[in-house]
């Protein structure tokens, strides 16, 4: 691998570039709008890294997002998704070319990849970032949130470099779609000695899980705790149905069975982005609020005006959920013109 | 054949939180992947070992891994490991197999589901102990030396293999677990010495080791999330609470419903 001028490179932003199942997700294409707002802090340029065969396309659609400079290493053997194959790569370059800091989506992929890549860079690597910011003397603030959520962390990586974190899918908006933006690609030469695979792919079959609206739903309607049982809380699916809108809830709903843990809504499932939210008995700890904050109007329903979730909604209502819940259904019945 | 079970430890608000018991749910579903392939066809001998780092009181939760299946229990604690970061984690963890177990043939680990959920143990672990990984497994097949694991990452169902020794992260609700009775529990806390507890200096780590200081990142500030939204209060009856808010709010509602609803 060629060596770069290191001056140069050295304030660098790199972003993996996680393609394999693009039209899902768009994580990679979200971090790197905000890998450009970075840069405006630290002078450096944004860098996309591509591995796989036949990956042209990502390229030039990375540059089109963003990217300054897309690394591209196209090879008939890097044509499967290989966590170590991939990361034993990515380490090698980063190494080589030291990137200051280094962003991976948190797909599946990107969560297994990641730490591998820390790990070999002997750095620092913080998992789900909410945000990403630059501080004055230029280091990575790495914010996300901890101590069982109540609390957000803004977290450094000092000294090791590149500083890493991985963001979950959906925590930034995705910068349009420009023609005209200019932009680099280099192609690297593949190594001939690439390590012997120690984990091998028997079979791997695209199935995308069962259709899951609630990313994309206008209206979504979450539950919590406060719905009190699984009985009231199917009140929630018949509001749903009257309103075209999909069901999310928390996670202490989803352990006790009132809804599959597909609808978990939060850090550790779905990440919103409805027009109208509607919060059903939920407190709003911030591994669930962390997910809905791009709703555009959020109703919230819960007995206690102080709860967290009353404080972030456009609406509060101190009000019994089933109860509410129930007369909205009535309104809408009686209000709907076909 | 031994199966090394990295148990989360953390003590923390989500542990008490679920009512069923203090167990990470993510490490408890290792746990209960562990005594399913322990039970399989050709793995006669095997032992399953409960592996944490934390602090002293964590000691309870391997007994309750004890309960749950687990042949014994070992605890790595020490001042000095408090504060690790998921890189001093790991490189704690594989200080204790490299030296205690390094005949383990399998380390399972929970996927992302853990208090801290980084899902970044498992895949470091691996790293230390250089040995192969998988992640997110939903069902683990073993056959001699050989593991085959399906999972579905990504949209993608994957079948995959590798040869022992390897480490394997198990998703959540693939392997639902047993329930420890609190005569179980009782019962594993009778059984004298099947939990060890060793500290740095055990592992052999040097009088400098200080797991704080070390971690490659640092939590420069904590502080309670806020939010700035304008937000109007409707208190009263439901009736009078859902009227006011179709009067006022109603062309939100239903333009993003996509549909016409009457004003009245
Ligand atoms: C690592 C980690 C990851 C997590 N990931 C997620 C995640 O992805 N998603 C998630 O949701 N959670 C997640 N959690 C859990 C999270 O911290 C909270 O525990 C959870 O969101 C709380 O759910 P809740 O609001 O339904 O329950 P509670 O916090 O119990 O809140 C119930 C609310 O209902 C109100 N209420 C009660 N009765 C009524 C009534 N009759 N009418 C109206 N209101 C009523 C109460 O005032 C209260 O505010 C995670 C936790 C950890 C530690
Ligand atoms: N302190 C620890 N002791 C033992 N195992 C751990 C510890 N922290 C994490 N793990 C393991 O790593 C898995 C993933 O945790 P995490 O990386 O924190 O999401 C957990 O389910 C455990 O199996």
């Amino acid at each position: 691998m060629e060596k770069q001028n290191t001056q140069e490179t050295l304030r660098d932003i790199w972003v993996l570039g996680d393609y394999r199942n693009y039209f899902q997700s768009r994580v990679t294409l979200q971090i790197l709008a905000r890998a450009r707002a970075l840069a405006k802090g630290t002078g450096g340029r944004v860098c996309a890294l591509v591995f796989g065969h036949g990956v042209d396309e990502y390229a030039r659609e990375y540059i089109a997002h963003g990217a300054d400079l897309v690394y591209v290493m196209d090879d008939p053997r890097l044509a499967d998704y290989s966590v170590q194959t991939y990361s034993h790569l990515l380490t090698c370059l980063a190494a080589d070319h030291q990137p200051e800091i280094l962003l991976i989506g948190a797909t599946r992929f990107g969560q297994e990849i990641a730490p591998r890549t820390a790990k070999a860079l002997k750095t620092g690597l913080t998992a789900d970032c909410i945000d990403l910011e630059i501080d004055d003397k230029d280091r990575l603030v790495q914010i996300a949130p901890s101590f069982g959520g109540n609390l957000i962390a803004k977290i450094i990586t000092p000294a090791a470099r590149p500083q890493m974190a991985t963001v979950r899918p959906g925590t930034f908006q995705e910068r349009p779609h420009d023609d005209l933006a200019k932009g680099q690609i280099i192609r690297l030469e593949v190594p001939e000695d690439l390590p012997e695979e120690r984990v091998r792919c028997i079979r791997s079959a695209y199935k995308p899980a069962k259709a899951q609206g609630i990313e994309k739903a206008d209206i979504v309607i979450t539950g919590g705790r406060g719905m009190g049982s699984k009985r009231k809380f199917k009140k929630l699916f018949d509001l749903a149905r009257v309103m075209n809108a999909e069901v999310g809830a928390t996670r202490p709903v989803v352990y006790a069975d009132w809804i599959s843990h597909d609808a978990l809504v939060g850090q550790a499932g779905k990440h919103i982005r409805p027009k109208v939210l509607f919060s059903f008995g939920i407190s709003g700890a911030i591994q669930h609020t962390a997910a809905v904050t791009d709703a555009d109007f959020i109703v919230a329903v819960n007995k206690n005006p102080n709860a967290t979730m009353m404080k972030m909604a456009d609406v509060a209502i101190v009000a019994d959920a089933n109860q509410v819940c129930s007369g909205i259904i009535r309104a809408i019945k009686e209000k709907i013109r076909d | 054949m031994v199966s090394e079970l990295p148990w989360n430890s953390k003590t923390g608000t989500l542990k008490r939180e679920l009512a069923e018991g203090m167990m990470d749910p993510s490490s408890r579903q290792a746990l209960e992947a562990a005594v399913r392939l322990a039970g399989s066809a050709g793995s006669d001998g095997v032992t399953i070992t409960a592996l944490s780092m934390g602090p002293p009181m964590a000691e309870e939760v391997l007994y309750q891994a004890l309960s749950l299946g687990a042949d014994r229990g070992v605890l790595l604690t020490d001042r000095r490991m408090a504060g690790a970061d998921t890189y001093l984690t790991s490189f704690v963890l594989a200080a204790y197999i490299r030296k205690y177990a390094p005949d383990t043939d399998l380390v399972l680990c929970g996927s992302q589901t853990s208090d801290s959920e980084t899902a970044q143990v498992g895949p470091q672990l691996a790293c230390e102990l250089d040995i192969p990984a998988i992640g997110w497994a939903s069902d683990i097949r073993l056959s001699g030396r050989t593991v085959t694991v399906c999972r579905h990452v990504d949209d993608f169902m994957e079948t995959l293999e590798m040869d022992l020794p390897g480490l394997i992260t198990v998703d959540q609700g693939a392997f639902s677990p047993a329930y420890a009775t609190l005569g179980g529990v009782q019962e594993a806390f009778d059984t004298t010495d099947a939990v060890r507890i060793l500290d740095a200096a055990a592992l052999g780590l040097d009088d400098g080791f200080n797991a704080l200081k070390d971690s490659p990142t640092r939590i420069i500030d904590v502080y309670s999330p806020t939010t700035e939204k304008e937000n109007r209060i409707l208190k009263g009856a439901a009736k009078t609470v859902v009227d006011q808010l179709f009067k006022d709010y109603g062309k939100v509602i239903s333009s993003a419903m996509g549909k016409d609803l009457k004003t009245k």
